[in-house]
């Protein structure tokens, strides 16, 4: 079964965080030890993160179809920060691993305690017919 | 193996016939090192090196041979390097080397080996997907390259799924033999459901993803096949291998041509192959003259009579409604109920299904499950409640995991809705 653990943590404008070096690199190597342990247990799929806001663009089709962008987005407006792509035997073992990711350590090697949204990828073999 | 060694042309049988050899050479191997994992490890890099070479080269006279001997070799430069690393920790002396002929092994060939590999990769200790990796593997001959692809995960993490499945065999220290009668019944019933799953896997991808990867459903069947061979009395593994061929003869029929699942009441049934069908019938019959009734047969019973009808309106459904009765006798649980209640409403009117259903409210296992709304919007849909019927599809679309099953049910939940809204109204185009 898989899921999807996406980390809706950016916010527009903020810029890279200013936290202490030795705090950023704590954060830094939880995140690649996390995804050498989701190897090593076979449940990785994909883990990607992904650019800060400012170079995101809303892209929508114009009158003739050509690309409309819209960029620059209000302070408050939450991006997706990165996510995981899991292979899991159950959904409890999706949720552990979300909770790992949501204490992730920020300043002062605090847990961050980041909302994390877990959801099924549409992957599972149709049952009903 | 002789058309192999006297064909001396590579095309799929051959490809088969090279993994049939793959269980037969990680016994041999295994057995003789008692060393499961490495043998393992050993003889995946022999099936690499011939699906590497053989192609180019030509199939080896003797096939088996050569694939022992590579492994072998593999086995001695581990075993080398592992006790170099000792001697450069230790300083000692080395042991004498293992060395043993290619004539010696072949001698050692037991044709029961693939069914210890099986109990042994199925075995209940491991997880369903670990246990299906490593059965593909080992048992299937398959690369972790294939089996990954077939899952659609990255190889590295398909390879370190079957590391940890042998880590876990190891831990649990399953033994490499077969199984003490006491716990006969308790494992081989875990192969049978890990057999089934592949199958499960298989059958339900659609026909494009079944030409790009591998036929999970086919090597299901193979495998279950090379098991029959090996047991050739025991009805429930008949029973497997029957239902497994009568409902694979569907295949073609049950999606449309852009992956649509198509519903069994409305597949086109000149589609479905009569030569699965004839194949799984005789083994059913069979099956069923061995004695004891299990759940494989019964469901394979079940598909046989769906297979049996050329029209859908032909169907015997009061004999498929006394199979599910069996069925919940034998093998009771929340999904055969659902089935049953299914089979009521076919004989009996759906005011009946639907009594049915109720006792299912209360079942935690299945309350407020998809296909628990699905069977409602399908029963109130024949009672002629459009509207509670959509609303049953809807709330099934909400809570399926499965594209093509979502896809299906908010089609029909949007094809009840325009029925009620009558038929000079067609929806507008915004409201979709």
């Amino acid at each position: 079964m898989k899921y999807i653990l996406m980390m809706n943590t950016m916010r527009a404008g903020a810029g890279i965080p200013l936290w202490p070096p030795a705090d950023l690199r704590a954060h830094i190597a939880f995140m690649l030890g996390l995804n050498r342990d989701l190897l090593e247990s076979g449940e990785l799929v994909s883990a990607e993160g992904l650019s800060f806001p400012d170079q995101a663009r809303l892209v929508r089709a114009g009158k003739d179809g050509a690309p409309v962008t819209d960029g620059v987005f209000p302070e408050s407006k939450e991006f997706l920060a990165g996510f995981w792509i899991i292979d899991v035997d159950v959904p409890e073992r999706a949720y552990a691993i979300a909770a790992r990711v949501s204490a992730a350590p920020g300043p002062g090697g605090n847990p961050l305690n980041m909302p994390i949204e877990v959801r099924p990828i549409m992957s599972a073999p149709p049952e009903m017919l | 193996m002789t058309v192999l060694a006297t064909a001396n042309r590579w095309d799929e049988a051959s490809e088969g016939l090279l993994r049939e050899l793959a269980p037969q050479v990680l016994g041999v191997v295994a057995r003789r090192f008692r060393d499961f994992s490495s043998a393992e490890d050993a003889v995946q890099e022999a099936m690499l090196a011939a699906f590497k070479q053989w192609p180019q080269e030509g199939i080896p006279e003797n096939p088996r041979g050569w694939l022992i001997r590579v492994a072998l070799r593999r086995m001695t430069d581990t075993a080398r390097s592992e006790i170099a690393r000792r001697e450069r920790e230790t300083a000692i002396t080395p042991e004498k080397e293992p060395t043993i002929g290619p004539a010696e092994m072949e001698t050692e060939m037991d044709p029961e080996d693939t069914l210890v590999l099986l109990f042994m990769c199925c075995h209940p200790a491991l997880s369903k997907p670990s246990a299906i990796a490593l059965t593909l593997r080992a048992v299937g001959g398959l690369t972790t390259g294939e089996i990954a692809n077939a899952f659609m995960v990255p190889e590295a993490t398909m390879a370190q799924r079957i590391s940890r499945a042998k880590q876990s065999i190891k831990a649990s220290k399953v033994p490499f033999r077969l199984p003490i009668p006491q716990e006969r019944k308790e494992l081989q019933s875990a192969v049978l459901h890990v057999l089934y799953l592949i199958f499960s896997e298989g059958y339900a991808s659609s026909i494009g993803a079944r030409l790009q990867r591998l036929d999970l459903a086919q090597e299901a069947i193979r495998l279950a096949r090379s098991m029959l061979a090996l047991l050739p009395d025991d009805a429930e593994v008949a029973g497997l291998l029957a239902l497994m061929l009568l409902t694979d003869a569907r295949r073609t029929a049950r999606t449309g041509p852009e992956g649509e699942l198509i519903p069994l009441d409305k597949q086109d049934r000149s589609l479905w192959d009569r030569a699965e069908i004839a194949e799984g019938t005789k083994l059913l019959t069979l099956a069923l003259s061995l004695g004891a009734v299990g759940l494989y047969q019964l469901q394979a019973a079940i598909a046989a009579v769906h297979d049996e009808a050329s029209r859908q309106e032909d169907t015997d459904w009061p004999q498929i409604l006394a199979l599910y009765e069996l069925l919940q006798r034998v093998a009771p649980s929340p999904v055969v109920t659902l089935n049953h209640a299914i089979a009521v409403a076919m004989v009996h009117g759906p005011e009946r299904g639907l009594d049915r259903l109720a006792v299912l409210d209360s079942d935690e296992r299945l309350a407020g499950h998809y296909r628990l709304d699905a069977v409602r919007g399908h029963l109130y849909e024949k009672l002629g409640d459009f509207a509670r019927a959509a609303q049953h599809f809807r709330g099934a679309a909400a809570g399926t995991t499965s594209l093509p099953e979502r896809n299906y049910l908010m089609t029909q939940a949007a094809r009840l809705e325009e029925t009620l809204k009558g038929p000079n109204s067609r929806p507008a185009a915004s409201e979709s």
